[in-house]
């Protein structure tokens, strides 16, 4: 899996009335975890949604590598390589945890697909036991598994994950940022994560960007945000 | 008795139409979360089609699937230019533009093809059935028309269940957006969705026009029948509109059979108002509150 | 559900002594514009010959109508292509009332409207709780399965021939009156009083109400309002305005019969409802004048022009009905009506 640099440069962007960011500008360097981080309402979700598609830019691009990604339709920049985790997980409770693996799987080569299942089934024990189950019936921490899976069957240059602990019990929140770590260890993804959990999400980061009212109000190295005490209290809450 | 058998089995083969316009709105009410009321004028339209085929090259077969064809296409025209541009606006505009397009087509259909009655040829033999002196109150062509709506639905049902393509038009139409995210081109699919209907939907009136004659509003009935069919069954659910539509269409020979043919069409109006008042999630379904 | 309509705005002007309680009463303003309009109306039909009034006392036919019908799409939110069978009610029983009882017919004609207006509220409460595709579906059937009673009840209600209703002109206006002149002024006269009384119900309580459902029905239950009891109000009201119209149009008519009264009735009432302008009395006279009119003038044209035999020329506004329908809807949803607000306004603010 080759893992590319996504760059958002100058984005502006909004719902229609007042924009909802404004003049963003977010490097995510290829293999690491960037955290998002910011209140509620700091325009978070947002910036995911302006980098996968779903947004118009009023202003500013997106790229990815070199490739210009900005004003494509979502299922296109999904298949130019950037997966979205939305929040609440987006499981597809009407098919099975096997169907909506397969669903992530068809972007792969028809020849890969069979391999590549197997490996999702390895490497998430708990998704192989319930493959022919509804996703209904699949608890909090199985679905965030799900779901980060099945954007892993796609094959993903860049994995945009929006609020993965949200909900979860802090066990099994530890397992999914482990999980989350172990990505960019083992494959080299380049990984975008946001989170209400600052803490946490700076524990395994690289670098860490803080949002607050739609604008960028710092961006430095994980470690160096964390030991920033006045930045943590004033926009992290702690 | 016999007569019973007869109203039964003759209420069978009717149902299995409106079975067959039931399933294509479901699709594309699963499908777009719109009712195509233009659905049966877009059957007759592709009627003619295959009326003028059939009578240009004498071949009924050829004109068969010429209409279905053109159900294909219709159906994938109607949902780019017509539907596409009201998604994600009020459902009342949505309401009001298929109705222009069910008048639209229509009104295509008088300008070219006049509005008399036309005889439409049926596949097989029209000539009642009988084991050995019982008459069964069914044709060939009754049986063929049994099977092609059962052999259209389980080719449907398996497309669905176990292709690619199927798994993209499920997720589709269970999560769009999510669907989105995961690379399938939603548009695409939508418009898939509509051009099968369109296929279900030129089926039906392949197999109906023989008995009602061919014109532009003679698909008018058969469409409301079907679309009570489908609520009957519940709108969500395409075994259901199979069932919805034998249902129907056994209590309606019933009626026609055992109290005269003008009170059929009322009885229909009366079987959807109940349940539309009653179980408006269909017969079938678990009744989970929803939004009627 | 929400619909795609806003409501016009009117600004009372400024109070102008002996004409105040004109402005300050809605009652009296209506009633003034209906005055006017009578005058007018009675000097048109005077300079008109007799096939020109004869589609004067369509016209108001139709306009009322469709005026109920954008009442319920574009005040309620509830939509209806079943109101020509609404309209057959109010035409066949006009027709009954007039052979069987011989009622004077004025009598007639409310009568007429009231029980179009029972059937919509028998209608309406079982169709309540419904919401687009399924209340249309429910109104379509309706519109197609109601001509099939003339034949279930042929002897009482003369099967595919019909009834007659032939008007005659009172004896006050002279042996040589004309009878489109008469029907002409009845029609007239019985649109008129309908639009004060939709053009008061639209701006009075219930009207606001009906609007608040219109655009979010959860908060209009949350605030109090009898969602049940409006929205079959609704239904009554756009029933009754239809039954009107049915029974102005068996008066021009002079006979009902099923194939006047069919599908495609409900949808051309629709389509100028919407191409008028959904939810504006003004739109339903627009919408209705282009209803009755523009049909002929296509006809002709396309039969001189060798588009369509005499055979399919019949076809060609439907097809015209289907394609503005579409076109408006995407195009211009407000319809004409609401086009001409929209130049009002950027009129108003140059």
């Amino acid at each position: 899996m080759s893992n590319a640099t996504l760059e958002v440069r100058g984005v502006t962007a909004g719902y229609g009335g007042a924009p909802v960011l404004r003049d963003v500008t977010v490097t995510a360097e290829a293999g690491t975890i960037t955290a998002v981080l910011g209140a509620n309402g700091a325009g978070k979700t947002t910036l995911l949604r302006a980098i996968d598609g779903s947004l118009r830019l009023s202003q500013g691009q997106v790229k990815l590598d070199d490739a210009e990604l900005s004003g494509r339709r979502p299922e296109e920049v999904s298949r130019a390589g950037v997966a979205h985790v939305p929040e609440g997980q987006g499981v597809i409770t009407e098919l099975t945890v096997a169907e909506n693996l397969q669903l992530g799987l068809l972007l792969r080569r028809r020849s890969d697909r069979a391999a590549a299942l197997a490996d999702i089934y390895e490497r998430f024990a708990v998704l192989s036991k319930r493959k022919n189950l509804p996703a209904s019936t699949l608890s909090g921490g199985e679905r965030q598994m799900l779901v980060i899976a099945r954007a892993l069957a796609t094959r993903p240059r860049v994995l945009l994950l929006d609020e993965p602990s949200l909900g979860l019990a802090p066990k099994i929140v530890r397992e999914v940022l482990d999980l989350i770590k172990r990505l960019k260890d083992e494959i080299g993804l380049t990984i975008v994560l946001v989170e209400q959990n600052a803490r946490s999400a700076l524990a395994i980061a690289d670098t860490g960007v803080v949002l607050n009212l739609g604008a960028v109000v710092a961006t430095a190295p994980a470690a160096q945000l964390a030991a920033d005490e006045a930045l943590r209290r004033h926009y992290l809450g702690f | 008795m016999v007569e019973f058998l007869e109203f039964t089995l003759e209420g069978l083969s009717a149902g299995m139409i409106y079975a067959a316009i039931a399933l294509s709105l479901v699709l594309i009410w699963r499908g777009t979360g719109v009712l195509n009321y233009a659905q049966g004028a877009m059957a007759m339209f592709t009627s003619f089609i295959a009326l003028e085929i059939i009578y240009v090259t004498g071949n009924y077969w050829l004109g068969f699937v010429s209409a279905l064809a053109a159900g294909l296409v219709i159906g994938a025209i109607a949902e780019r230019v017509i539907v596409r541009p009201v998604t994600g606006k009020p459902p009342l505009n949505a309401v009001i533009v298929t109705i222009g397009l069910l008048i639209l087509v229509e009104g295509l259909a008088g300008l070219l093809y006049g509005s008399n009655n036309r005889s439409f040829p049926p596949a097989f033999s029209i000539d009642g059935l009988s084991i050995g002196s019982v008459a069964l109150g069914i044709t060939r062509n009754d049986i063929f028309t049994g099977a092609a709506v059962l052999l259209a639905a389980a080719i449907l049902a398996l497309t669905f269940r176990y292709s690619s393509i199927g798994l993209r038009l499920r997720a589709t139409a269970f999560n769009a957006p999510v669907a989105r995210l995961l690379g399938v081109r939603v548009g695409r699919m939508l418009t898939l969705g509509w051009a099968l209907a369109g296929l279900l939907g030129a089926l039906a009136g392949l197999l109906v026009s023989p008995s009602t004659f061919l014109n532009p509003n003679s698909m008018d009935t058969i469409f409301v029948l079907g679309f009570t069919a489908a609520v009957i069954g519940g709108l969500e659910s395409p075994a259901g509109a199979v069932a919805g539509g034998l249902i129907l269409g056994v209590v309606l020979s019933y009626a026609g059979g055992y109290l005269g043919s003008e009170v059929v069409n009322l009885f229909g109006l009366a079987a959807l108002l109940l349940v539309l008042m009653f179980r408006p999630t269909g017969l079938f379904s678990s009744a989970q509150a929803r939004r009627v | 559900m929400t619909s795609q309509v806003t409501e016009q705005v009117e600004v009372p002007a400024a109070p102008r002594g002996r004409l105040d309680w004109l402005n300050r009463s809605t009652l009296g303003r209506h009633l003034a514009v209906a005055v006017a309009g009578a005058v007018i109306l009675y000097l048109i039909s005077v300079g008109l010959d007799a096939y020109r009034d004869y589609l004067m006392a369509e016209v108001a036919a139709t306009v009322v109508a469709v005026a109920g019908l954008t009442v319920l799409i574009g005040l309620s939110g509830q939509i209806s292509i079943g109101n020509g069978a609404f309209m057959a009610i109010g035409g066949y029983t006009g027709a009954l009332l007039f052979s069987h009882l011989h009622w004077p017919l004025a009598l007639i004609i409310i009568a007429a409207a009231l029980v179009a207006a029972a059937v919509g509220a028998i209608f309406g409460v079982a169709a309540a709780r419904l919401h687009g595709p399924y209340l249309a579906g429910a109104t379509l059937m309706f519109a197609v399965a109601l001509p099939f009673l003339a034949n279930t009840f042929a002897n009482q209600l003369g099967g595919d021939q019909g009834l007659g209703f032939f008007v005659t002109t009172p004896a006050f206006l002279g042996v040589n009156f004309s009878l489109q002149r008469w029907q002409a002024w009845v029609n007239c006269a019985a649109g008129l009083i309908a639009f004060i009384l939709l053009a008061n119900l639209i701006r009075s309580k219930v009207g606001r109400s009906w609007r608040a459902i219109r655009d979010d029905e959860i908060a209009a239950a949350l605030a109090g309002l009898n969602i049940a009891r409006l929205k079959i109000l609704a239904f009554v009201v756009s029933a009754a305005a239809a039954g009107l119209g049915g029974v102005l149009l068996a008066i021009f008519n002079g006979t009902v019969s099923p194939s006047l009264f069919t599908l495609n009735l409900s949808i051309q009432l629709l389509t100028a409802a919407v191409l008028g302008g959904l939810g504006t009395l003004a739109g339903s006279i627009w919408g209705g004048a282009l209803l009755v009119i523009v049909p002929i003038y296509l006809e002709d044209v396309a039969v001189g022009h060798g588009f369509a035999s005499q055979s399919t020329s019949a076809a060609i506004p439907i097809l015209a009905y289907g394609v503005v329908l579409i076109i408006v809807m995407l195009a211009f949803p407000r319809g004409i009506q609401g086009g001409l607000n929209r130049l009002i306004k950027k009129k108003g603010s140059a």
